[in-house]
């Protein structure tokens, strides 16, 4: 089996990731004075692109 | 009234995005399918990683994640034992002694095996009872989905549970078992980043570890416990009235951390189906070992909850969330995970820890119906009802097996949900059916002595002596039927849970004794017969050249230190 699972890992994550960390910020903006930390949406989104950004990169690297 | 969950467009985005990707897996991987072997074992093709975090995913069903956080509320720390005393040891020794004989004899499933060692008729026994419960664990799996959907999200019942088998159905139509297993791994990646956050947040709520033990004191004491009887995992094991589990640690180790949990992790097809479609037998035997460190986390990601909703909930003041109440008054533990989804998730994360969970139950299914149609397929229809035909035909076989295996699993969720106690009959019934198959398959694989004869007389001997054990003990305070005593009443057990790890002694030692005296009355297998299925006619594996990293043992090493403190640390 060719397919490199780490290719629809990246991306999925990634892409829920980046929908993740555009929400959590555009519903930040919405309600200013909320603690930074507080924003959970955004910042868990972050932590998943970084996750599948490594996918990414260690398919690439595989290759 | 269930949890107050309500989705927004983020949420069903993500769910969106979910499916449509566990489609194109499928459509992906199609073209990849080109003999039986493809379909049913992936052409042996699959990394160890991937087949390591495949074995530990397609055990790791919703129903185990809603159910340890439930039981994580209900006994604490103790609940560890499944993971840390009924998984990690049974997972070594499968890597370590058995995989050699499951990969290097080349048979095709765990029946296969027993034909190869055995004979026709002890390999029907294993086929048939495991196609049938399989569908079931299956079935039984849709329902609880499609109960929680409708309860949660108001879902109607049966759309939740006809969507989820449909998307399943063609992703493994289309890929087989490497579908599951991709799909596998993508669910195991989904858990951990989607209970992760409810961890965190529920940890941050309760004050921290400290703060989680000093509101789990306070339950414990209210309960008439010790202190530490929902925080210490062993401390309060010496006698069952000293912990709410109701066990002492004897019946633990002997019931749950030998007899269960290596009957259920070196036999049952579903797991060891991942590992068999490994690259190599060095992959193969490394998979288990590699699926232990993830699997002795996880009790930080599916008990915390349970703890800290216990302990918020019942040890200290009015907590920010309350518990759904059963009809009899008594919170619904079951309900934790929703619950504290819905408290602690904004929208998009919720979004991600729904599609989490959804995802679990899908792969649950998926993992019965590829184990399912590879049963039928080699066990069943192949030597009973159609030998000879060509690899195309059962490929093609596999594939209505699939369509089959959906729908049975269908009707079995039905069932359970108009039958409930029939439900429970039948799960009865197969615990007593596998109890004894750890013994059988030790003998087999060790004991080059055990003949067909010997090794089908155990195994019925060891099922009917659950079956008997059962109809002849009781469980306190609980009524007489399908809990026990349909027989007679000998001995009372304090809780439930004893009496099941008691059942399992008794079967797996009539099971070992009479596969041993029949086996002793009768002829051995011929010599030379058994060369790759049992130890004393396959050679030793050389792992010399291997860096040590990858040497089993040496993981195995590993995993059994890490496990050992783990224990200490949470004694």
């Amino acid at each position: 089996m060719n397919l490199d699972i780490r290719w629809p890992l990246g991306l999925l994550f990634g892409v829920i990731g980046v929908l993740l960390f555009g929400y959590g910020m555009a519903t930040s903006a919405a309600a200013p004075g909320a603690p930074w930390w507080s924003n959970i949406d955004a910042w868990w989104g972050g932590v998943l692109v970084a996750f599948g950004a490594l996918m990414l990169i260690l398919a690439g690297r595989a290759r | 009234m269930g949890g107050a969950i309500h989705l927004k467009g983020i949420d069903w985005l993500i769910l969106g995005i979910y499916f449509l990707f566990v489609l194109s897996i499928g459509i992906v991987l199609r073209r990849r399918i080109r003999s039986s072997e493809d379909f049913f074992l992936s052409g042996r093709s699959i990394p160890a990683w991937i087949a390591g975090l495949a074995f530990l995913s397609a055990n790791l069903g919703a129903q185990e994640v809603i159910g340890m956080a439930a039981s994580g509320a209900k006994y604490g720390m103790a609940t560890s034992h499944f993971y840390w005393v009924g998984a990690i040891p049974a997972m070594v020794f499968l890597a370590l002694f058995m995989m050699v004989f499951y990969y290097g004899s080349h048979a095709r499933s765990v029946p296969e095996y027993l034909r190869l060692r055995f004979d026709e008729k002890t390999r029907g026994f294993n086929a048939i009872s495991f196609c049938a419960m399989t569908v079931m664990s299956s079935g039984i799996s849709m329902y609880a989905m499609g109960l929680l959907l409708s309860l949660l999200l108001g879902w109607d019942f049966s759309l939740s549970m006809w969507l989820c088998a449909g998307i399943v159905l063609v992703y493994i139509l289309l890929g087989g078992l490497t579908s599951a297993i991709y799909n596998e791994v993508v669910q195991f990646f989904l858990i951990v980043f989607g209970f992760a956050p409810l961890v965190m947040l529920g940890l941050h709520d309760v004050g921290g570890w400290s703060g989680l033990r000093a509101g789990l004191q306070r339950v414990a004491l209210a309960h008439g416990y010790g202190a530490g009887a929902w925080s210490e995992s062993w401390a309060y094991l010496g006698s069952p009235a000293l912990n709410p589990m109701g066990v002492e640690w004897f019946g633990l180790v002997m019931g749950l951390g030998f007899v269960l949990s290596f009957g259920y992790w070196c036999t049952d097809f579903l797991t060891i189906q991942r590992a068999m479609a490994a690259e190599s037998l060095s992959a193969a035997r490394r998979a288990p070992l590699i699926a232990t460190l993830p699997k002795m986390l996880f009790p930080f990601l599916v008990i915390l909850p349970g703890m800290i909703a216990v302990a918020l909930t019942q040890g200290a003041g009015a907590a920010a969330f309350t518990l759904p109440n059963k009809p009899d008054g008594s919170p619904n533990f079951d309900l934790v995970i929703p619950t504290m989804l819905g408290h602690y998730f904004p929208n998009g994360l919720l979004g991600l820890g729904l599609t989490a969970l959804i995802a679990s139950f899908m792969s649950g299914m998926a993992g019965n119906v590829t184990a399912f149609n590879t049963v039928w397929t080699n066990d069943i229809y192949q030597p009973y009802l159609r030998p000879g035909a060509g690899d195309r035909h059962y490929l093609w076989m596999g594939r209505v097996a699939t369509v089959g295996g959906v729908l049975l699993s269908l009707a079995a969720a039905y069932l359970a949900s108009a039958f409930n106690n029939i439900m429970d009959v039948l799960q009865l019934v197969f615990a007593f059916i596998n109890a004894p198959l750890f013994a059988t398959f030790l003998l087999g694989m060790f004991w080059r002595g055990a003949n067909g004869n010997g090794a089908f007389c155990g195994l019925l001997a060891g099922t009917l002596a659950a079956a008997l054990h059962h109809g002849m003990t009781l469980p306190a305070h609980a009524p007489v039927g399908v809990k026990g005593g349909w027989l007679a009443i000998v001995h009372l057990y304090p809780s439930e849970m004893a009496q099941n790890f008691w059942t399992a002694i008794f079967a797996w030692t009539s099971c070992f004794v009479v596969t041993l005296i029949v086996s002793l009355a009768g002829r051995p297998p011929p010599p030379g017969s058994l060369v790759g299925l049992v130890r004393s006619e396959t050679p030793r594996i050389d792992v010399s050249a291997s860096p040590f990293w990858r040497r089993p043992g040496v993981l195995a090493v590993l995993a059994i230190a890490a496990v050992v403190a783990l224990n200490v640390l949470f004694f």
